[in-house]
């Protein structure tokens, strides 16, 4: 099928509506031709800024209430003794409903935060140019970045450790740019990622370790700065490797 | 005969979930506060109300945001919205110009330009595109919400990126020369 025909199927394919022969057939061209690829990760992208951008407007605490205890009063008649019992109960239920959708939304975001690093970090190792200052001396690596990204970082020596720079390439995420390095361990590419830590976006991003959608995720923060390790390498490897960055930074 | 409705202890669980989804989008269609939080009042109370006639195996979420979309095409705001509803059919979008590659054009769009992008589009757009990317839902769910033909989806919603692209491309453009 030509090109032009698969163009027209991309957006049904990114929005999971294709029939899986045909998501099959699609994905195994945008294999091999780098310019649908492309377009592909275009609208990926798309996609993704209008998912951020379109999340906008939260509801008041008021409203919370109100709606939750407009649908928590089933239309039952109750005589006046069981609202001693009958009002505390409804607050704990409202205030717990309130805690659990909090909780809920924290993980959502969690989820969302951690699958978008991992786009990040296959859709590099899955294009043709993985990196655009190839090198594996973090002394030219470093300054590469400069006028590129709003901050400057320090990358460790790496002597003496099993990991080898490959090189970097700038990120962006939550539509702040950022840099994006990545490491060589054995067989396993790892990637760095670091943003300014700003702004409401970046103080809602997760801290710690978590494993997400098989990938090992380690964070922090550093001199205004987040750092995120991403990789499918062992829990213990991406640890060694933030220790790293972490004494140099 | 068992009841084969669910009963009505249920809709809260059903319900109270969606709340600040539903918040979002009454707040995107409505473009102010106190009429968005209306709307998701009068949601709530017209599908408790309704709660009975709902059929277990339908999509509730669907059902959710049809009630409110409903109220809000009957409200002022709504009726005011609908006239430019009826032209849907007519592609009367501009058509997009390649000057700026993608790739810069989303990387230069900030949150911001998309959001102001979204506002300026017409709420048959802005509505399609936030069930879909932003509420996630399939084209059948969309179909259901928005109570049209599943095929009607898919162009609805080529039509809609189409028209934000261009929107997009606009303002950037105009930035740059504003300069």
């Amino acid at each position: 099928m030509a090109c032009e025909a698969w163009r027209g199927k991309l957006d049904a394919y990114l929005d999971g509506e294709l029939e899986p022969a045909q998501a099959t057939a699609l994905s195994t061209h945008l294999r091999s031709c780098g310019a649908c690829a492309a377009d592909t990760l275009e609208r990926v992208r798309m996609k993704r800024s209008l998912a951020a951008a379109g999340r906008r407007y939260e509801p008041s605490p008021k409203l919370r209430a109100q709606v939750a205890l407009s649908v928590a009063n089933p239309r039952r008649k109750i005589g006046w003794q069981w609202m001693i019992v009958a009002v505390p109960a409804a607050l704990v239920l409202i205030a717990s409903v309130a805690v659990n959708l909090n909780v809920r939304r924290e993980n959502a975001r969690r989820q969302r935060v951690y699958s978008e690093l991992a786009d990040l970090h296959v859709a590099a190792l899955a294009s043709s140019t993985p990196v655009d200052v190839l090198s594996t001396d973090r002394h030219t690596v470093k300054p590469w970045f400069q006028g590129k990204i709003p901050f400057t970082f320090n990358l460790p020596d790496l002597q003496g450790s099993e990991f080898t720079l490959l090189g970097g390439r700038v990120a962006y995420f939550a539509q702040m740019p950022g840099a994006h390095l990545i490491y060589q361990l054995r067989k396993h590419e790892i990637s760095v990622f670091i943003f300014q830590d700003r702004g409401a976006e970046a103080a809602s991003l997760p801290l710690g370790v978590a494993h997400a959608l098989s990938f090992s995720v380690e964070s922090w923060k550093q001199d205004g700065l987040r750092y995120f390790v991403v990789g499918d390498a062992g829990a213990g490897d991406i640890e060694t490797l933030s220790k790293l960055l972490r004494s140099s930074g | 005969m068992p009841d084969q409705r669910l009963p009505a202890a249920t809709f809260e669980d059903l319900a109270l979930p969606l709340f600040d989804q539903l918040y979002n989008f009454a707040r995107w269609l409505t473009e102010d506060t106190s009429e968005a939080e209306d709307l998701v009042q009068e949601t709530y109370a017209k599908a408790l109300r309704g709660f009975s006639s709902f059929r277990a195996g339908t999509n509730f979420r669907a059902w959710m945001y049809r009630i409110l979309r409903n109220s809000f095409l009957s409200s002022r705001t709504g009726l005011r919205t609908a006239v430019v509803f009826n032209e849907e059919d007519q592609d009367n979008t501009p058509p997009a110009e390649n000057s700026t590659p993608e790739s810069l054009l989303i990387e230069q769009a900030n949150r911001q330009m998309v959001q102001q992008a979204l506002e300026e589009l017409p709420v048959h757009f802005r509505e399609i595109l936030l069930l879909c990317e932003v509420e996630e839902m399939s084209y059948q769910e969309i179909a259901q919400t928005l109570a049209i033909p599943s095929g009607t989806v898919m162009s609805r919603l080529f039509r809609a990126r189409k028209a934000l692209r261009s929107v997009l491309q606009q303002k950037l453009q105009g930035g740059r020369h504003g300069l």
